[in-house]
């Protein structure tokens, strides 16, 4: 169901979906915030570019986007998936709990900020481009792939990445030679393990961008993790 | 109705902003349409623009943009206007009356020149004893505001949403090469007509989306050299300290910009010598004047815009592109109403200033 968004406020769209009964495409997208907002069992195809907090308390739902993207992108979602065909601004991921992120461009600054996971519940965003500052900052649980596709000369990650960072994983295809990463993480060429790990979501990863997955695992890979899995137990009171 | 410190209101914003680099000029329709998909960024309490290159036929004259809370204020102050300027127009500020903007004060509109005896007597040049004047009515006049005092320049605002500032103010009746607008969502300070962005003083101006934590702590450094802070909101100072670094202490515009938004030390550690030893003088030498906190914010000059983030980048921009225009806004989105097919797409790094001046050769 083809639904022209032009002109129209974010909750007469988030009703549009929630009424149709079958896959939507968005069509005239300019900016309406939180599209398709805490929605389960929904497709939804998005032309133009959507505002803010895209899939913010994402259920099941499967979002895919045709440009780029703007800030809080999957802003706490739970589950589904969201799909960006160009870049992405601030913040995405901001403390996404489940499901899955992919972004065939850059992302901004603070991507995975917060990503926290939790029994069967694990968090995956794939970075297809470079990273803004800040990548993984206070990330407290699941995992953040940087690809580094297209970097044209500039660092995979900017500064400051994994500030904070208490939990999780994150990996970027790099020797990461030329990133500073904080005290409190560490960091280790990707064994066989992880490799077999980020496999699955590199071929997703090409299957939506039509890339080629041998070509871009033939690379050299880092791991970052944090040092210990309770950093602040010399701060507050032994537990 | 109370101002800062009388009463705090904790609440974001929306800025854009558009410049032809070929001088063309173009109506203010297109930017205060651009602040139509921000919408929600604002929450009614401001809306203002500044537009560059509108008044060609008086492009001579300072042209002071005023408030006045009532008709014996601007009486009053129309007295001192003459005793310091030659007035060469004098008109009510053109408006039209919507439902949306209510509560407008006594708006008018005065393209002044100094007046030479008076020069020579204070002994200072034009634009220090314009500057001065501003600064004298803000604080020597209550209830008269200078809220616009550049040459071929001029800032409009209102209490109401962005759009419908521009209708008030009839901005599609004004051509300009360059406009900057702004959607306002106080923090801590109730909407007034003041207290609405642009703030600008002669040709400067600024639309800020943010919040200023060292306020008072640049307050105090930029009131030492004879500014003063009477619009009640903090995105002010950033408009004073811009006046101090480039025109009384001739920094370039991409040294003030280290300055407000100065590298971590970190940072400048890791730089080449030449630019780390030129970053590490400017701290400073300016430490007054670091800006900490979150804006994001653009700066209108004649010619010119910047625009700048806080260096941690705790708020959104993005820069576009089509032919001879480049365009800045909080969200993507406002860039594509005004050029759907906008290229380069990009969103500058936290303290990396983005200027862009029209070609070299076009007389603006």
């Amino acid at each position: 169901m083809l639904i022209d968004v032009k002109n129209m406020d974010h909750r007469e769209l988030n009703d549009r979906i929630r009424d149709a009964q079958e896959d939507c495409v968005i069509t005239n997208c300019c900016g309406q915030r939180f599209i398709a907002v805490g929605m389960s069992g929904k497709h939804i195809t998005i032309e133009g570019v959507p505002g803010n907090a895209l899939g913010a308390y994402l259920g099941g739902a499967s979002v895919t986007v045709l440009s780029n993207a703007q800030d809080a992108v999957g802003d706490t979602m739970n589950d589904g998936e969201i799909v960006i065909h160009g870049n992405v601004g601030d913040a995405a991921g901001y403390a996404m709990r489940g499901g899955s992120i992919y972004v065939k461009g850059n992302a901004g600054y603070r991507a995975g900020i917060h990503m926290k996971a939790y029994r069967e519940k694990k968090p995956v965003m794939v970075i297809g481009g470079r990273a803004g500052s800040f990548l993984g900052e206070y990330q407290a649980g699941g995992l953040i792939l940087v690809l580094g596709l297209r970097c044209d000369g500039r660092k995979i990650v900017s500064y400051f990445p994994c500030t904070g960072m208490h939990g999780g994983k994150m990996i970027l295809r790099s020797d990461c030679k030329d990133v500073v990463f904080p005290t409190q993480v560490s960091c280790h060429p990707a064994t066989a393990e992880d490799l077999a790990e980020i496999r699955e979501y590199v071929e997703n990863f090409c299957r939506k961008f039509s890339m080629d997955t041998e070509t871009i695992m033939d690379a050299p890979f880092t791991v970052i993790t944090p040092n210990s899995s309770n950093p602040y137990r010399q701060m507050y009171v032994a537990n | 109705m109370k101002l800062e410190g009388q009463v705090r209101i904790p609440s974001g914003c929306a800025i854009a902003a558009a410049i032809s680099r070929d001088g063309k000029r173009m109506t203010g329709e297109m930017i205060a349409n651009a602040m139509k998909p921000m919408h929600d960024r604002s929450n009614g309490l401001g809306g203002g623009f500044a537009g560059y290159g509108i008044y060609p036929e008086y492009k001579d004259f300072y042209a002071l943009h005023m408030f006045f809370d009532c008709r014996t204020t601007r009486k009053d102050c129309e007295v001192f206007l003459k005793e310091h300027f030659e007035i060469v127009k004098s008109e009510i500020m053109p408006t039209r009356k919507i439902p949306a903007i209510t509560d407008e004060p006594v708006i008018w509109r005065y393209f002044v020149a100094p007046l030479q005896s008076v020069l020579h007597a204070q002994q200072l040049d034009e634009e220090e004893f314009v500057a001065r004047t501003v600064m004298k009515i803000n604080t020597e006049h209550p209830g008269a505001y200078v809220f616009s005092s550049g040459k071929n320049m001029g800032t409009f605002k209102a209490v109401g949403f962005p759009e419908d500032v521009g209708v008030f103010y009839r901005l599609d009746e004004y051509e300009g090469y360059s406009w900057t607008a702004h959607g306002r969502y106080p923090t801590n300070t109730p909407g007034w007509w003041g207290g609405a962005h642009p703030f600008s003083l002669l040709d400067w101006s600024i639309v800020h989306n943010g919040e200023i934590s060292s306020y008072d702590a640049n307050r105090r450094f930029i009131e030492m050299f004879g500014y003063q802070c009477t619009l009640q909101t903090d995105t002010e100072v950033i408009t004073y300290i811009m006046d101090y670094l480039l025109r009384r202490q001739g920094l370039t515009l991409e040294e003030a910009a280290s300055v407000v938004a100065a590298p971590f030390w970190s940072t400048i550690e890791d730089k080449p010598p030449a630019e780390r030893e030129t970053l590490m003088y400017l701290r400073t030498v300016f430490p007054g004047l670091l800006i900490t906190g979150p804006f994001s914010v653009v700066f209108g000059f004649r010619g010119g815009l910047m625009a700048l983030n806080d260096r941690l980048k705790l708020r959104s921009m993005v820069v576009g592109e089509k032919d001879d225009m480049v365009y800045i806004a909080s969200e993507e989105a406002a860039i594509r109403t005004m050029a759907p097919d906008a290229e380069n797409i990009w969103a500058p790094a936290g303290g990396e200033p983005v200027i862009i001046r029209v070609k070299d050769g076009v007389v603006v």
